[in-house]
């Protein structure tokens, strides 16, 4: 199997997966327990923390561990948007985020709050003049993602935060799931997003495991309530293994960032050029400014659908645009955002790169395209 | 990298005559006490200053990291070398300016000619440098009464020095060259703050803790031990005695009225850390006291405390506000540890009421119906001892995990 749908999610490393094991059979006290064996798994979670809190240049305490991109995005929209009421109920985001960030705000939106969604260029990217101007004084949260997970625009963060922070008391949140791990993500003094998600299953760790990070101390209210885990902020028996899993997959991640970006990127101009002998038949959603380990394109009137089975066929696992949505019929939000041609909304389809990709895995992805086009299009 | 070394300015120390030789050595072992997990550095000192050599970029920046803890430094800065002729000097100013490039500010070059024989005198040098900066950046600007920054440029026999900032650096004495005292460290938010203010002033520390199981939790004691590997940042070793207190304790509950428990169980503390304190070489014994904080922190309670030692004790904290006390401590970066929830010796046994104007004879008088000598001998020989820095090998069962 030659797997490019890495976005979606990715095969756990093997060293993640042995460390899942051994936390789970050496330390699977509760970390809140006084008890020595307690202490132990304790002190095991607060390295996690650190070693995390390390890459994201922020401090220790302000990093929490969640189950995952979903509930990191949740905690951010609602905490921010919840415990700052008195200084306003205006959210701006974008056309183009993620569902567990919409979805959030627009159950925000039915309870009163005002939201402004930011519309983007034909490369997927938001506009710095319209953001500016739709800030306003009782705009509370800001929320941005980082790397779009359909077609990968890469969004001009550092300049959103030097709006953002010059010209309104509005947190800035930051949604890195798609780009932790696969581009350079951290903090910056006084510059730079407020809050970054990340999720661990789709940088080779496990499936249920996210972070949720603060470049400082912030006002936020906790999403879920009980014993008080995690400075208070987000109850539950903390899952160490999950964490130290997440830790060290992280850890590889950095450490390998130099070797697999050269890949991705190499990789990805490479199929442009594939792609675009195409010529007309083929329309491109990505482009060579956006992230390099995310390309999607779309075959003319031909549902992405037909295109998936086809290249598994051939033992190819892609997507359509994007995972989450692909088993609902509707066309994706994005794709219409993009204002995609007509002929070519219905056949979107992602590939998506991730560490453990090869070469071979690309080239063998060229010749099994260019039989199904020949057998799907006759070209 | 451009830096090659780091020059460090003593302040106070310049000052101290006769001992100026000591500090500086023990300045000298303490920096390379806390870079000890790195490659053994090269340090050169001299007489109102010293030099670090720098041979890689990660050794620079765990050097600028750590460096502005350690007392006994004024400040400290990067320099630059280069070649004594004029374009090799107009391209370095140009790579340490580089730095300031984004920011709008003022700059001076201040020139110091130590070698006469340099071809260019020194203000024929600042205009060289001078004007060659100010082409290459349009950001900076000309201001000699208050730059924001000072391009230094020192001439000197072998090279040309260079350097454009100045950090500060923690001030006070090298840790160890005002002595030894034992610190009474209980794991609350006080005593770590009183370790590090005596520190300042160059004593070096033990410390010494008090210990109940059961009804202390192996958490409580973790967080003394964490506390006491905290404060070694400040550049030196701390060995934490740990003294079996439980026996004692309970003792004291059994024997003594309750209201003067607390009393009672201070002074069996003092006994003890006296012991201890004697047994290591100290000189001191260091509180956080604080007056009126508590019903001990009375002066009463103070001098009935007092009563059971002739030993200098120093409470470095006797004035400060509680509000003042957490703001070094969250500078210090203690606070975070400190405020962990655990039960410490003091909090067990509390007693509703206890006296806040204890008389000496009395308490002397409740105690005088138990031996406390021999246990008190016991409790000390049976301490056990740690060492910080903790050496790496205990915490890394976790590495292969991580």
């Amino acid at each position: 199997m030659i797997y490019l749908d890495n976005s979606a999610t990715t095969k756990p490393y093997k060293e993640v997966l042995n460390t899942f094991i051994q936390v789970n059979e050496s330390f699977y006290a509760n970390p809140a327990s006084i008890h020595e064996a307690g202490v132990e798994s304790n002190t095991l979670l607060d390295r996690a923390r650190a070693q995390i809190a390390k890459i994201l240049r922020t401090d220790d305490q302000q990093v929490l561990f969640t189950a995952g991109g979903t509930e990191s995005n949740n905690f951010a929209i609602f905490g921010i948007s919840k415990a700052n009421t008195h200084k306003g109920k205006h959210i701006i985001t974008t056309e183009i985020e993620h569902a567990s960030v919409l979805e959030s705000i627009r159950a925000l939106q039915a309870d009163g709050y005002e939201v402004d969604y930011l519309s983007v260029d034909s490369e997927g990217i938001i506009s710095l003049q319209e953001l500016n101007e739709k800030l306003r004084k009782d705009t509370v949260l800001v929320s941005i993602m980082h790397v779009n997970n359909e077609m990968g625009a890469i969004q001009p963060i550092e300049d959103a935060a030097k709006i953002i922070h010059a010209n309104s008391r509005a947190a800035f949140h930051v949604d890195a799931v798609q780009s932790f791990g696969k581009m350079p993500v951290f903090f910056q003094d006084n510059a730079g997003p407020d809050i970054i998600s990340i999720s661990g299953h789709k940088i080779h760790g496990l499936k249920g495991s996210g972070v949720i990070a603060f470049r400082k101390k912030m006002n936020i209210a906790p999403l879920l309530l009980g014993g008080g885990q995690e400075y208070g902020l987000r109850s539950g028996t903390v899952a160490v293994p999950q964490a130290v899993a997440l830790a060290k997959a992280a850890r590889m991640a950095v450490e390998n960032l130099g070797q697999s970006m050269e890949n991705y990127k190499k990789w990805k101009s490479e199929l442009f050029d594939f792609l675009l002998s195409f010529g007309n038949s083929i329309h491109l959603l990505s482009t060579l400014n956006g992230a390099a380990h995310i390309l999607s394109f779309s075959v003319k009137d031909l549902k992405g659908e037909i295109l998936i089975n086809a290249l598994q066929k051939r033992g190819i696992i892609v997507s359509t645009s994007s995972a989450c949505s692909s088993k609902q019929k509707k066309t994706s939000h994005v794709v219409l955002a993009l204002n995609t041609p007509p002929n070519f909304v219905n056949g979107v389809i992602r590939l998506s790169f991730g560490a453990l990709t090869t070469d071979k895995d690309i080239q063998q992805f060229k010749i099994a395209f260019t039989e199904v086009m020949k057998e799907l299009k006759g070209e | 990298m451009i830096w090659k070394e780091i020059l460090i300015r003593y302040g106070e120390l310049s000052t101290k005559g006769r001992n100026k030789k000591d500090f500086i050595s023990r300045l000298r072992t303490n920096i390379r006490n806390t870079f000890n997990d790195i490659a053994p550095l090269k340090i050169q000192s001299e007489r109102d200053r010293m030099h670090i050599e720098i041979e890689t970029e990660e050794q620079f920046e765990i050097l600028m990291e750590r460096m502005p803890t350690i007392f006994g430094i004024q400040s400290f800065s990067p320099v630059a070398f280069c070649e004594k002729d004029i374009e090799s000097m107009k391209n370095l100013s140009l790579l340490i300016m580089d730095q300031f490039k984004e920011q709008q500010l003022t700059f001076k070059v201040e020139v110091r000619r130590s070698d006469k024989s340099f071809p260019f005198e020194s203000h024929e040098i600042q205009r060289e440098i001078g004007g060659h900066v100010l082409r290459n950046n349009p950001n900076i600007s000309v201001q000699v009464k208050k730059p924001d920054v000072e391009l230094r440029i020192e001439v000197r026999k072998d090279a040309i020095y260079m350097m454009a900032q100045i950090i500060q650096g923690a001030g006070g004495m090298p840790v160890g060259s005002n002595g030894k005292s034992l610190l009474m460290l209980s794991g609350g938010i006080d005593s770590p703050v009183a370790g590090y203010l005596l520190m300042k002033r160059g004593v070096r520390l033990e410390a010494i803790h008090f210990f109940s199981p059961p009804y202390t939790s192996d958490h409580s004691l973790q967080k003394v031990k964490d506390l006491a590997n905290e404060l070694t940042k400040f550049g030196a070793n701390i060995r934490l005695h740990v003294i079996p207190f439980t026996e004692i304790q309970t003792l004291i509950r059994d024997r003594v009225p309750s209201n003067t428990m607390m009393t009672s169980t201070r002074r069996l503390m003092m006994r003890i850390a006296d012991k201890v304190r004697e047994e290591v070489g100290a000189l001191g014994i260091v509180t956080g006291e604080s007056l009126g904080q508590v019903a001990s922190q009375t002066l009463e309670s103070l001098t009935a405390i007092n009563d059971v030692t002739n030993t200098p004790i120093l409470r470095p904290l006797i004035a400060f506000d509680k509000l003042e006390i957490i703001q070094i401590a969250e500078q210090i970066g203690t606070y975070e540890t400190s405020i962990q929830p655990y039960e410490d010796c003091c909090t067990i046994f509390t007693p509703a009421n206890p006296k806040t104007k204890p008389k000496v004879e009395k308490v002397n008088y409740y105690e005088s119906f138990t031996e406390f000598d021999e246990l008190i001998e016991r409790a000390v020989k049976n301490r056990e001892i740690y060492r910080f820095p903790e050496k790496n090998e205990t915490k890394d069962k976790f590495a292969d995990l991580l």
